[in-house]
C-alpha cells in the first residue's frame, strides 16, 4: 500500500509541475497569438488558437487528475483545500487567456495601427504577471519562504498593465473619427486583457493566506 | 473457574487497548495522516506481535498483580482497573492503565491489610507532573530541529506528505509492538502459573509455550480494545487538546517514544551501566502522560493560544481520579466477592520474629534489642505488625520492609508434584537441579527457599552492581514460590 502512494507522489509531484507549465504556457501562447493578429499573419494565428486550445484541454485534465488524487488518497489534509482552490485559480488564468485569444476569432476587431504597440505592451506586462504568479505558486510547493520574492511582482506588473489599460482607453476614446461601437469593442477588449492581471493578483493575495495557514 | 478469572485480565486488556491506543496512533488519525481502520489494523498486529514475542522473555514476570496473592483477589483488581481505565475511555480522556492498576492493588492492600509501598504513590504522583513537562521540553526542542532543517531542505510538499506519513506509520507500529510487550505481563502475567494450558509443538518445528498461549489471547484482547473503542480517546489526544498539523503529530508522537526510551527503557540503563557510561535516571514515566506533555510543548510554542484548556483541565482530572477510582471499585467489589460470594480474595499471611529471622536481621546490621519484646508473637497484618514496629523503634523503611520480609510465615513446602508444576523453559539445568535439590523440605520463611537454592546453585544468586539481573532474577524466584506453593 504504502509503495503505491510513493509511486503516485512523484507522479503528482510531475502532474503539478506540468499544470503550471501549461498556465505559463497559454500565457506566452496568447501573447504570441495576439503578436501575430495583430500583424496579421492570420495563419500563424490560427496555429496558436489551436496550441492554447490544446493547453487549456490538457491543464484541465490534469486539474481534474489532481483533485481526484488529492480526495482518493486522502494526501495533504491540512492542506488540500487551499491546493485545490489554487488549482483551480490558476486554471481560471489558462481559461481567460484561451477565452480572449478566442474573442480575437469571433469579433475580429479591427485595431488602430496606432494603438498596437500599447496594446502589446499591456499584453506583455499582463503575461509578467501571470508568470510570476506561477513561480510563487510553484515556490508554495516547494519553498514557502520564497513565494514572497514572486509575489510582489504580481502585485507590480498589475499595476503596470492598470497603467497602460487606462492609458489605452483614454487613447481609443480620444478617437472621435472612430465610431462608439468600435471605441467600445477596442475597449472591451483592453479591460478583458488587463483583467487577466487582476484575476492574478487576487490569486495572489489569496496564496499569501496559504502560506501563512501552512506552518508546521 | 479459571476461565472465570482470566475474563477480568482480558477486560483489563481490552481496557488497555482501547485507552493506550491513542498514544500511538492518536495523532496520526487526528491529524487525517491515517485512516482509523489501518492504524487499528496496525496497532492490532503488532500489539499481539509484541504480546507473544515478548511472552518468550517475560513469561515468568507475574506484573504488578504478582503482589496480589489469591486469584480471586487478581480478578477483582484487574476487573477494578480495567472498570476505572474503561469509564475514562467512555469520557475520551487518556490515562494510564499502570496507574489503575496500582490503584486497585492499594484498594487491596487496605481490605487485605498488607502495607502500601508508600514509593509507589509518589511515584505516580511525580509521573503526573514531570512527566509532562519532560516530554514538553522534547517535543520544543525537536519541533525545532526539524523546522531548522526541514525549511533550509526545501522539501516538496507531497515529499514532506509521503515522509511524515512513513515517520507516523513507523511510530505507530514500534510503539504498537511496545505496548503490547510492556503491557502483557500486567494483562496475563499473574494468570501464567495457573494457566491449564499445555505447549502445542508444531511438527517439532516450533513451540507455542502455555505462556505464550495465555499472552497472545491476552493480545487479541488488547487489539479488539483497540478496534472496537479506542476511536475516542484517539481523537482526543489526535485533534481534542489541540489541532495538530501532521509534521507536528510527527514530532509529538516521536517525542513520546522518545522520552519513553530513554526515561523508562531498562534495557538502555543496563546497557548504559554494563558499559561503565553514567545511567540516565529511571524517571517514572507514562505513555498517555508523556503523550499529553509533547501536545502541551507544541501549544506552548506556539503562544499557548491554540490549546483547549477545559479539554487538557479534563484529562489531568482524569489521570487524578483513575487510581482512586479503581482503588474505591477494588476495595468495594472486594468486600463483595469475600463476604457475599465466599471467594478468597487473599491468603492471609501472620508475621512472626522467628529465631531464623531475628538471625537474618541481625546479620544485615539491623538491631534488633528494642524489638525483642516482638519476638514469637504472632502478627496476623503486614499493617499491623509495622505499626508494633514504629510504636517501639524507628526504622528507615528499607529496614522496616526487610523486617517484614523476614518475619513473613508464607510456608513452602517442596515436593515432587509441585517441582512439576514450575514451568522451566526459562531456566538453566543448574537452576533447574538446584529446585529438584529441594524435593522433601519444607520452608517457613520464602527467603530461606531463595537462600538454599542460592546455596544450591551460583546462578540463583543476586549479582553486586547489576540491576537488571537481580531484577529479572526477583521475578523468577516470585514466579517460582507463586508455582511451587
Amino acid at each position: 500500500m504504502e509503495f503505491k502512494i510513493l509511486k503516485k507522489q512523484i507522479g503528482i509531484e510531475k502532474q503539478i509541475d506540468d499544470f503550471l507549465d501549461k498556465v505559463s504556457e497559454s500565457g506566452l501562447l496568447f501573447k504570441d497569438g495576439v503578436e501575430a493578429y495583430l500583424q496579421g499573419s492570420m495563419e500563424d494565428f490560427k496555429t496558436k488558437l489551436e496550441q492554447i486550445a490544446n493547453a487549456e484541454r490538457i491543464g484541465d485534465s490534469l486539474r481534474r487528475g489532481l483533485e481526484e488524487r488529492l480526495y482518493r488518497q486522502t494526501l495533504i489534509p491540512e492542506s488540500r483545500g487551499d491546493v485545490l482552490e489554487l488549482l483551480e485559480s490558476m486554471d481560471t488564468l489558462l481559461d481567460q487567456f484561451k477565452g480572449a485569444l478566442w474573442r480575437f476569432d469571433i469579433e475580429y476587431p479591427e485595431i488602430c495601427s496606432e494603438f498596437i504597440a500599447d496594446f502589446m505592451d499591456l499584453v506583455a506586462k499582463v503575461v509578467e504577471s501571470v508568470e510570476s504568479m506561477v513561480l510563487s505558486a510553484r515556490a508554495f510547493f516547494k519553498d514557502a519562504n520564497s513565494v514572497a520574492d514572486h509575489m510582489h511582482k504580481v502585485s507590480f506588473w498589475e499595476k503596470q498593465s492598470d497603467k497602460i489599460s487606462t492609458r489605452l482607453q483614454k487613447s481609443v476614446f480620444k478617437r472621435e473619427d472612430l465610431r462608439l461601437s468600435h471605441r467600445m469593442q477596442i475597449r472591451d477588449f483592453v479591460r478583458q486583457v488587463d483583467e487577466i492581471a487582476d484575476a492574478a493578483e487576487d490569486v495572489a493575495d489569496r496564496l499569501s493566506i496559504y502560506v501563512i495557514k501552512r506552518s508546521l | 473457574m479459571f476461565a472465570f478469572f482470566l475474563t477480568s485480565g482480558l477486560f483489563l486488556g481490552w481496557s488497555l487497548g482501547a485507552n493506550d491506543a491513542a498514544n500511538v496512533f492518536g495523532t496520526a488519525v487526528g491529524s487525517r495522516m491515517i485512516k482509523f481502520i489501518t492504524a487499528a489494523i496496525c496497532c492490532s498486529v503488532f500489539v499481539v506481535i509484541g504480546s507473544v514475542i515478548s511472552g518468550t522473555g517475560a513469561s515468568h514476570t507475574l506484573g504488578k498483580l504478582g503482589s496480589v496473592n489469591a486469584i480471586a483477589g487478581a480478578f477483582i483488581v484487574a476487573f477494578a482497573a480495567a472498570t476505572s481505565v474503561y469509564l475514562m475511555t467512555k469520557a475520551g480522556y487518556p490515562v494510564s492503565t499502570s496507574q489503575a492498576v496500582v490503584g486497585a492493588i492499594i484498594g487491596w492492600n487496605l481490605f487485605s491489610g498488607s502495607l502500601t509501598d508508600f514509593n509507589a504513590l509518589v511515584k505516580i504522583v511525580m509521573t503526573w507532573v514531570a512527566c509532562p513537562i519532560l516530554a514538553a521540553i522534547f517535543s520544543i526542542i525537536f519541533y525545532k530541529i526539524f523546522a531548522f532543517f526541514i525549511t533550509r531542505a526545501k522539501i516538496h510538499m507531497f515529499t514532506l506528505d509521503k515522509f511524515t506519513r512513513y515517520g507516523l506509520v513507523l511510530a505507530g507500529i514500534f510503539g504498537s509492538y511496545s505496548l503490547g510487550a510492556n503491557n502483557i505481563a500486567n494483562v496475563m502475567g499473574v494468570f501464567v502459573p495457573v494457566s491449564p494450558f499445555s505447549d502445542i509443538s508444531f511438527y517439532g518445528i516450533f513451540k507455542l509455550t502455555s505462556a505464550q498461549q495465555l499472552f497472545f489471547i491476552g493480545g487479541v484482547a488488547i487489539a479488539v480494545g483497540v478496534f472496537t473503542y479506542s476511536k475516542r480517546v484517539m481523537m482526543t489526544v489526535g485533534e481534542g487538546i489541540m489541532e495538530l498539523s501532521p509534521v507536528a503529530a510527527l514530532i509529538v508522537v516521536w517525542s513520546h517514544s522518545i522520552v519513553l526510551f530513554l526515561f523508562a527503557s531498562q534495557g538502555l540503563e543496563g546497557f548504559l551501566t554494563r558499559h561503565g557510561l553514567p545511567a540516565i535516571p529511571l524517571v517514572p514515566v507514562s505513555s498517555s502522560q508523556a503523550i499529553v506533555g509533547s501536545i502541551i510543548g507544541l501549544g506552548i510554542l506556539k503562544g499557548g493560544r491554540g490549546l483547549r484548556w477545559r479539554t487538557l483541565g479534563g484529562i489531568s482530572g482524569g489521570w487524578v481520579a483513575t487510581p482512586v477510582i479503581a482503588a474505591l471499585i477494588s476495595f468495594i467489589s472486594l468486600f463483595f466477592l469475600q463476604n457475599v460470594f465466599q471467594q478468597q480474595t487473599y491468603r492471609p499471611l501472620t508475621y512472626i520474629l522467628t529465631p531464623d529471622a531475628v538471625e537474618r536481621i541481625q546479620q544485615a546490621g539491623i538491631s534488633s534489642k528494642d524489638i525483642k519484646e516482638l519476638v514469637g508473637m504472632e502478627l496476623t497484618s503486614a499493617v499491623k505488625f509495622s505499626s508494633a514496629l514504629s510504636n517501639r523503634i524507628s526504622l528507615t523503611r528499607k529496614d522496616r520492609d526487610f523486617i517484614i520480609e523476614s518475619s513473613e510465615i508464607d510456608e513452602i513446602a517442596v515436593d515432587k508434584e509441585s517441582i512439576a508444576r514450575v514451568k522451566i523453559d526459562w531456566i538453566t539445568e543448574s537452576q533447574k537441579k538446584a529446585i529438584e535439590k529441594m524435593d522433601g523440605r519444607v520452608f517457613i520463611h520464602k527467603w530461606q527457599f531463595d537462600e538454599a537454592l542460592a546455596e544450591a546453585s551460583p546462578e540463583w544468586r543476586f549479582r553486586t552492581n547489576d540491576k537488571t539481573f537481580n531484577q529479572d532474577l526477583k521475578n523468577k524466584l516470585d514466579f517460582i514460590h507463586k508455582s511451587v506453593r
